[in-house]
């Protein structure tokens, strides 16, 4: 880990200093920031509620990147998740808790999943990069899902979908148990911590998962043993598809529980970030996705002395160094891209 | 029908067609050397920062507008420190440079103007008497310069050569970084001015005012086939639709059909339906020399 620690440390450096050449205190800016934000059970819920949808992006990007793929595209993936959650939350207002949940999540994993593999499937019968397509089907599912709010669903004077029902509510922490109390943080974090899980089963314990790996570590080897790269391209990217589609429950089911456009704050592009640092590793995935989420809520706790924007700077430093930095404390990090 | 053929709407359509023009020939620049410029959205909106806040502080366009080319290449050159130098991933750092700048201009915003979403009001380009902004006639110019120095050139000649095959470039004693650094720089100079006629445009910066038109320049020179005069049609077309939009808002075509037009292009041009698109054969791939 001697490289993305050096490079977190660099980027707090660099902080640092535009901190203090606005003539503000760095010192007290970071104090606040992690000590402030971690101290009481309120801020740590902020953190993990904004962490969630971090975890299933980052175990997106690190899902299709084992399939040697670069998934540009969970922000789209996970705009239309949310919107195939809020759907179903919406229009089945009559189903139990007990179908419609279950009903929720599988909707965001599926229409995610569809998204993604139209790309992947892109890229299997054309052989056109995955890179551009997701990119550009993020700028595709905005489009839609900004017409069939705005044209189709729109609850009037709002900028919002109707509400889902309340049997399709993933509680918060706070109304089950007391804990965290305030805070937004729901049972959209089991749901990421078990996706967490069921990546590390996929990838060690199944056959498509080692396929999977294979295609990523050697094409030619996997073309070699028989097996189909297209198909596995088009599986690698509908899981990881998936992965991010279920990143929108924790703001339509867990929090405001209807569907808005803009609601994914780059949840989808700092992923990457996520899943670099990570390495692709699905439990290293949940600490990085929280340490990005002490960013992203520690900048409202800091605003009063410094631009809350500094926390971007932050995330957008941190991501350079570590993929600068890499080069030369850390061989094994070295992006591999089909 | 002939509400099409008016001067206001040609010249509506060249309005918002600029913003698109500009990076989509950086991109030509960036690319052609070998380099992916997704970081093209963040130079846009830096430009459109520093062009603001140039005009703010100086109360000259002119200076503004360098102001803004200052910012784009000074972006630029950390995409290009980050991959040419240190080979990093060029995705990768196209969209990190796109966070920090997001929030760099947001920060500085509040700094400046005391609110992190929009600064204060700046004067806009003179049209100096003429019926036209004489800014398009530069971008006109810049375009045909762009085709000549890319392929009557030199320096267009190495560019291509850094692009297709770095190796054999290196081989002939070609300094397969400083071109592609060029490239790169060129590419940040160009978003840069494209940033500075956008605040130009509104009279103001605002937060995010980029808004996706690095990724559809970077949409249009894919479709142009990474040539200058395919990119800058490619532009036209979008900028003719967005324009036909504004005009004929009860046309009973949803808009965001309208948005959706360049990326549903460049996915349909890139799986090879409009012929074969081709890009050059080293993009996107760092260069290691072999010692």
């Amino acid at each position: 880990m001697a490289g993305p620690a050096i490079s977190v440390a660099a980027s707090m450096v660099l902080g640092g200093v535009l901190i203090a050449a606005i003539g503000r205190d760095p010192f007290e800016v970071y104090q606040k920031l992690f000590v402030d934000t971690l101290g009481n059970t309120y801020g740590i819920g902020q953190v993990l509620f904004k962490a969630t949808p971090l975890i299933l992006t980052g175990l997106s990007v690190a899902f299709a990147f084992r399939a040697g793929l670069f998934n540009i595209g969970a922000e789209g993936q996970m705009t239309i998740g949310a919107f195939g959650s809020a759907w179903v939350g919406f229009t089945f207002t009559s189903l139990p808790w007990i179908i419609l949940i279950p009903l929720c999540v599988a909707a965001g994993f599926a229409a995610g999943a569809f998204w993604a593999s139209i790309a992947g499937y892109l890229k299997a019968r054309f052989g056109s990069h995955e890179v551009i397509n997701t990119i550009m089907l993020n700028f595709i599912a905005l489009a839609l899902v900004s017409y069939l709010v705005n044209n189709i669903y729109l609850v009037p004077a709002t900028i919002h979908t109707p509400e889902i029902s309340p049997n399709a509510y993933l509680h918060r922490f706070d109304e089950l148990t007391g804990l965290f109390k305030g805070s937004p943080f729901n049972l959209s974090f089991v749901i990421a911590l078990l996706a967490c899980c069921l990546m590390y089963y996929i990838i060690e314990k199944t056959p498509t998962g080692y396929r999977i790996k294979t295609l990523g570590l050697n094409r030619n080897a996997a073309v070699y043993a028989k097996m189909n790269p297209g198909r596995l391209t088009i599986a690698a990217m509908a899981i990881a598809g998936g992965f991010a589609g279920l990143g929108g429950l924790n703001f339509v089911n867990g929090y405001k529980h209807y569907f808005e456009i803009g609601f994914t704050e780059n949840a989808g592009y700092v992923g990457i970030a996520v899943a670099l640092i990570a390495r692709n590793n699905p439990f290293a995935i949940i600490a990085i996705a929280v340490f990005f989420g002490i960013l992203e809520y520690g900048g409202l706790t800091v605003n009063t002395i410094v631009p809350k924007e500094i926390v971007t700077i932050l995330q957008g430093v941190i991501i350079l160094m570590i993929i600068t930095l890499t080069r030369y404390f850390d061989k094994k990090l070295k992006l591999k891209t089909a | 029908m002939e509400d099409l053929l008016t001067l206001a709407f040609v010249l509506q359509t060249l309005r918002i067609t600029i913003p698109y023009l500009l990076p989509s020939l950086g991109a030509v620049y960036s690319e052609k050397g070998g380099v992916v410029n997704i970081a093209l959205e963040g130079i846009l909106l830096g430009g459109a920062f520093a062009a603001t806040a140039g005009t703010f502080y100086t109360g000259n366009v002119i200076a503004g507008t360098i102001f803004g080319v200052l910012a784009g290449l000074l972006i630029a050159l950390i995409h290009g420190l980050v991959t040419i130098t240190y080979k990093a991933n060029q995705i990768v750092s196209g969209i990190a440079i796109n966070i920090l700048v997001f929030g760099i201009t947001k920060f500085f915003c509040k700094i400046l103007f005391n609110s992190s979403s929009n600064s204060a009001r700046i004067p806009g380009l003179e049209t100096l008497g003429l019926p036209f902004n004489p800014f398009l006639l530069l971008c006109v110019l810049i375009l045909a310069l762009t085709y000549y120095v890319i392929y009557r050139t030199r320096f267009g000649l190495r560019l291509r050569a850094v692009g297709e095959n770095p190796e054999a470039a290196d081989s002939v004693g070609i300094n397969v970084n400083m071109v592609r650094y060029a490239g790169v720089l060129i590419s940040g100079a160009l978003a840069g001015l494209g940033g500075a006629w956008l605040a130009f445009d509104q009279h103001s910066f605002t937060d995010g005012m980029s808004a996706g038109r690095g990724y559809i320049a970077l949409a249009a020179m894919i479709i142009g086939k990474w040539n200058p005069l395919g990119a800058a049609a490619a532009c036209l077309l979008f900028g003719f639709a967005e324009s036909f939009t504004l005009q004929f808002q009860d046309s009973g075509i949803p808009t965001q059909f309208i948005q959706m037009l360049p990326y549903l292009l460049t996915i349909i041009v890139l799986a090879g339906f409009i012929g074969k698109a081709n890009p050059p054969a080293a993009d996107g791939i760092p260069y290691e020399k072999k010692d």
